[in-house]
């Protein structure tokens, strides 16, 4: 009897989130400090996919690090060559012809139209969703089956090189992708359908994890999670690479700079992309696809073959690497997380002294805290898919 | 404003700070003494017509038997507003690898310091929370420095240890009994 009678009391409760759990994309482990169901104390860990790609990157030469970059953010390894073959391209100082811009351009929005799929699906799906999730795991498919067409590989692709990109590509190709870019739109619409007015979802998104425009620029965020915000900074727009000055495209931004703002960006993102593919495909100069730089890149495999000297240039390139002039640099380019940055300290030989990538998930990861603290614990998953890690581009 | 007039009006205000001034491919990095960044760093992020409100990156490198102070912090800038960017260096040495937080300036820059810390063992002094970020915590040296060799350390990591030897156990134990 003398127990019913005692005040009831509460304590706090230290929970752990991860680092193998559905919702949390990956390896990303959350302790939380819960009153509750509110959260008080957010303490994120990162690290289990660590492999240490930068100093991977300064003991090999410039092209054998580019399938290391696959493997930062694998739902969108082509964004990431594209990142890093421009870096590299800007670092060695050679210019890169017309067509393999125009096919770079067109297979990295690819990339983003594959990877921002894969964030709405699971977006949704943690916040209980299931059948967008169905629906956009079949058009990445589509996706994925023209980039095994295009090079062979679905994920790593590592089709961009040094100086343009591997191989040209098949009428049968264009023909195929022009097919998903007419039918996208539509497809478009059945998630919008699905999702955007949807009472649950906005429910669960709106006003939740709002970051103002200037703490957002403070934290250093990136792509669709600044651009919630209300800040139009995209990198394709202020330093524009590639064929991005050719090409139209509008950056949607958001005005409160909360999860629901954050998912209306992305979906705008998603079908400017559609459009930046078509126009593209249909302004596609032509041309070669490899820069004529001898020095720099690699010599067609034909000639390899057939030719003493092309063989030795390939086989000093390979093993030694290029002569590179001395000098830093820093290239940031925008991959569906955000801005992708290489920073590369040369000191003159084959292989970057310095090799330092900068991933838009690290930063994300770290405003967790920020965005978390004072909600919910409900509000950490929607959190959590609204700032869109990949934690192998975390980790590194 | 052009990324040579930016190291100008920072020559201007720390005429003792700046080292040296140089561009590559049109982008300019400055070399600073490290004493004074973190009032450098509220310079370069309050004057109006600079506002570097974006700190890109941070990060540290290692010149070991290159330059006379062994690291160098790297800070990637860039203004929202005016477009441009500006890359500051702070020398380290070794014997003394410690560097003033520039958290009260940009506070994402939080994750970017620890990381460095992780690194390269530089101490950013006044981080409130200066912890290793990716190594575990128990972890021994700093991976990004040069004399770290690639294949890692002779010694396993204690954790890995403990896993082996874990499975050793497991091994032993009848599943079927």
């Amino acid at each position: 009897m003398e127990d019913i009678e005692k005040p009831f009391e509460t304590k706090e409760l230290t929970i752990n989130l991860g680092p193998q759990h559905p919702a949390t994309h990956g390896v990303l482990r959350l302790v939380l400090q819960l009153n509750g169901e509110n959260v008080v104390k957010c303490t994120p860990y990162v690290g289990y996919l660590h492999r240490g790609v930068e100093k991977l990157g300064e003991n090999r030469t410039y092209f054998a690090a580019l399938p290391l970059s696959d493997r930062l953010d694998y739902i969108s390894s082509m964004n990431n060559n594209v990142g890093y073959v421009n870096a590299v391209e800007r670092l060695f100082g050679i210019e890169v012809p017309e067509r393999a811009k125009y096919i770079r351009t067109m297979v990295a929005e690819m990339g983003r139209i594959s990877s921002h799929i894969v964030w709405l699906g699971t977006h949704v799906l943690d916040i209980g969703a299931t059948t967008p999730f169905l629906l956009s795991m079949a058009q990445r498919e589509r996706i994925l089956d023209l980039f095994e067409m295009l090079c062979g590989a679905r994920l790593t692709v590592s089709y961009p090189r040094v100086g343009g990109v591997r191989n040209d590509i098949s009428q049968e190709f264009l023909d195929q992708l022009y097919e998903f870019v007419l039918d996208f739109p539509s497809n478009m619409d059945d998630f919008e359908t699905l999702v955007t007015e949807n009472r649950i979802w906005k429910e669960r998104t709106v006003d939740i994890g709002v970051i103002s425009a200037e703490e957002a620029v403070n934290w250093g965020l990136t792509g669709g999670t600044l651009r919630g915000s209300g800040v139009d900074y995209d990198v394709r727009k202020y330093f524009p690479y590639d064929a991005y000055d050719k090409v139209e495209f509008d950056v949607p931004v958001g005005k409160k700079g909360d999860c629901y703002d954050r998912y209306l960006v992305r979906m705008g993102e998603l079908r400017q992309a559609n459009r930046i593919i078509k126009q593209c495909i249909e302004n596609l100069p032509a041309g070669p696809v490899m820069a004529d730089a001898p020095k720099f890149t690699l010599p067609p495999k034909d000639m390899v073959l057939k030719d003493m000297e092309h063989l030795i240039h390939q086989f000093i390139l390979i093993t030694k690497g290029p002569t590179v002039p001395e000098g830093e640099i820093y290239v940031g380019t925008e991959v569906p997380k955000g801005e992708l940055g290489f920073y590369f300290v040369s000191d003159g030989t084959g292989k970057p002294y310095r090799m330092r990538v900068r991933s838009p998930s690290f930063v994300h990861a770290s405003v967790l805290p920020r965005l978390s603290e004072g909600g919910l614990i409900a509000d950490v998953i929607a959190n959590i898919g609204t700032i869109d890690i990949v934690l192998g581009e975390c980790d590194r | 404003m052009e990324p040579l007039q930016i190291a100008d009006k920072l020559k201007e205000r720390f005429p003792e700070e700046v080292l040296d001034v140089r561009e590559f491919r049109g982008q300019v990095s400055v070399s600073v003494k490290k004493g004074r960044i973190l009032e450098i760093c509220r310079f370069l992020h309050d004057a109006p017509d600079l506002y570097l409100d974006y700190l890109v990156d941070l990060c540290g490198a290692d010149y070991r038997g290159k330059k006379e102070n062994r690291f160098e912090v790297v800070y990637h800038l860039y203004s929202i507003r005016h477009r441009h960017a500006l890359r500051l260096k702070a020398e380290v040495p070794e014997r003394d690898a410690r560097i003033d937080s520039v958290m009260p300036v940009w506070v994402g820059v939080n994750w970017h310091e620890r990381e460095c810390y992780d690194m390269f063992g530089i101490v950013f002094a006044g981080h409130p929370d200066l912890r290793r970020v990716l190594l575990p915590e128990d972890w021994e040296g700093y991976p990004l420095r040069k004399d770290y060799p690639l294949k890692g350390p002779e010694k396993e990591w204690s954790g890995f240890i403990d896993v082996l030897e874990r499975s050793k156990e497991y091994k032993q134990f009848d599943w079927y009994q």
